[in-house]
């Protein structure tokens, strides 16, 4: 049945309503492509029991005619997103054995409209990285070869690389991620799937495990833009659990996928051309002008003058947000304990042992640019940089309805390749972190190859709450693109 | 303002992170690097700028001052590393 795992979550959901297959048939067939892609380590904890038990529930309201939106189609989770009664880690040590006690809002939505659960995905420990190199559990590898680069093992990027290569490798219809600086598009961008990063406060935060909770959101990771506009539909929500989520009607999003992007202003940002991107990124960006202009799109030349400084800001906020956040680690209420002659070292000892290298990295630029003496000039001043960001974005929003960019600045790269300099491995997200900053939607498309084979994405960016533009957008730009692409399978 | 070892050692103290003596040089130089690269946002005038807290523009949510769960310690302590009778077991906190 393996050729169930190669259906869109569209397509599987249409013959899932026609009883083609049952959910738990479905299911069955995904169960034995995650157990077959050990190989890829997209997973931290299969759950194929649970799997088989909702699986075996779905198929029982679909014959009650009581079917929810997405009704036994599997999913994975990223391990970021607690699971009531199943181990959640972050991909850190520090949580140990955790087994939530409640289920996050994303999880129980997509749960409550039907959907299966086939496991927890890997992930950079707290979703802090580029490359899914810092996961306690060992890195995920990207289904993609390079046929330029030999046999060597690629990033599936970060931090959702669990979600993306899952999708990409079929082990799952598709797949939830968060997005703190570019961790569902940069992940998306390199496995030939889509991702969705939504406006701030679209889907709750309750249950999701905090890295820096003015810029983390989730969003879905899928094998087509309509997918992601079936998922994130019921993802996002009100909920009054997170004093940041938007009450707002969420409407369907599926139908804007598809629709005429005849009329519409797309805004080039040329802050956008950094120094030494490669010349296929060049192309395939003017593809998708190209694209979008025959599709009856205007283009805009527009100026995000701040651009360049987003990500020096962005590692101020961020890590200032994961050092308070990342306080709660205190080996005391749940979580590893270590040992130690006084309070304090049991405290210093239990955090030096639970947390990886770069999570203590930003730990400690954190703790430093809040201290004493320094608030103003790094924290303060980047609150006010970060607002000259948004303010270039509604600047940009007189002349556009959208924005096109690049949404790397390069295919995946091999595992081990860019470990040495933190600074080199956080460039990955400068196309990305500017809409985390600014709150506002943005998407990762598959568009292209590059020379060696591997896939490339272009990002679309709208105003807040303008998802819907966002999906007809990158509905047109996959229809003009018509990638087909999937990575041959080696595993 | 570079930053030395000292200032390494005081911050991980402030964060609670046991670093060993022998990392603190090399800690000092990669938070150095960050630090340095931060400092291109001192060419941003953000004179008179509004600094901005929050993603959206929204006004905090109130609701009404009531108990709205509780009674759950069970759950609470389940995944305590050490409780008894319903108590968390922690390291003495006052000699």
């Amino acid at each position: 049945m393996s050729e169930l795992t190669s259906l869109t979550l569209k397509t599987a959901l249409e013959g899932l309503k026609a009883k083609q297959f049952s959910a738990t048939e479905i299911t069955r067939a995904h169960i034995a492509a995650v157990e077959a892609a050990r190989p890829l380590n997209a997973f931290i904890l299969e759950t194929p029991d649970k799997a088989l038990d909702m699986a075996a529930a779905s198929d029982a309201r679909i014959a009650r005619g009581e079917a929810g939106p997405l009704e036994g189609a599997p999913l994975g989770i990223k391990d970021l997103f607690c699971t009531q009664g199943v181990r959640s880690t972050a991909a850190s040590k520090i949580l140990g054995n955790f087994i939530p006690q409640y289920e996050s809002s994303v999880t129980a939505n997509l749960f409550g409209d039907g959907a299966v659960m086939l496991g927890k995905l890997n992930l950079d420990e707290f979703a802090m990285g580029s490359s899914n190199e810092t996961s306690a559990f060992g890195n995920v590898i990207n289904p993609w070869k390079s046929a330029a680069g030999g046999n060597r093992a690629l990033t599936p990027g970060g931090s959702s690389g669990g979600s993306a290569a899952a999708v990409a490798a079929d082990l799952c219809l598709g797949a939830t991620a968060t997005d703190t600086g570019g961790s569902i598009r940069q992940p998306a961008a390199f496995t030939g799937t889509v991702g969705i990063k939504p406006t701030y406060g679209l889907c709750s935060r309750w249950g999701i495990v905090a890295f820096a909770s003015s810029l983390d959101q989730a969003g879905p990771i899928a094998k087509t833009v309509e997918d992601a506009a079936i998922l994130l539909t019921s993802m996002a929500g009100h909920d009054p659990k997170d004093s940041t989520s938007l009450n707002v009607e969420i409407p369907d999003y599926a139908p804007f996928v598809g629709k005429s992007v005849k009329g519409l202003r797309v805004g080039v940002p040329k802050e956008y051309r950094v120094d030494g991107m490669p010349a296929e990124i060049e192309k395939l960006w003017q593809d998708g002008i190209d694209w979008l202009k025959d599709a009856g799109a205007e283009i805009v030349e527009v100026s995000l003058p701040h651009t360049k400084y987003a990500l020096p800001a962005y590692y101020i906020v961020a890590p200032a947000e994961a050092s308070s956040n990342l306080a709660r680690y205190d080996g005391m209420r749940f979580g590893h304990r270590g040992e130690g002659k006084s309070l304090t070292e049991v405290y210093e000892n239990s955090r030096a042992e639970g947390f990886g290298d770069e999570v203590k990295r930003r730990i400690l630029i954190g703790t430093y640019v809040l201290s004493a003496g320094y608030y103003d000039a790094y924290y303060l001043k980047a609150q006010k940089v970060r607002r000259r960001i948004a303010d270039d974005f509604d600047q940009a929003w007189q002349t556009c309805d959208v924005l096109l960019t690049p949404t790397a600045p390069s295919a995946a790269f091999a595992l081990g390749e860019r470990n040495a300099d933190p600074i080199a491995m956080y460039l990955n997200d400068v196309f990305t972190v500017t809409t985390n900053l600014a709150g506002l939607p943005s998407i990762s498309v598959p568009a292209g190859l590059d020379a060696g084979g591997l896939p490339l994405g272009l990002q679309v960016i709208g105003k807040a709450l303008d998802e819907g533009t966002v999906f007809s957008v990158a509905g047109a730009l996959e229809k003009a693109a018509a990638f087909r692409g999937k990575p041959e399978k080696w595993w | 303002m570079a930053i030395d070892a000292a200032t390494v050692r005081k911050v991980a103290r402030l964060a609670r992170i046991a670093e060993p003596e022998a990392r603190l040089e090399a800690l000092a130089s990669e938070l150095n690097g960050i630090i340095a690269w931060i400092e291109q946002l001192n060419e941003v005038d953000t004179d008179g700028v509004e600094p901005m807290t929050s993603a959206v523009a929204m006004a905090a949510p109130l609701r009404e001052d009531v108990v709205t769960d509780g009674g759950d310690a069970a759950r609470v302590l389940a995944n305590a590393p050490k409780s008894v009778d319903g108590f968390f077991v922690v390291p003495k906190v006052v000699e």
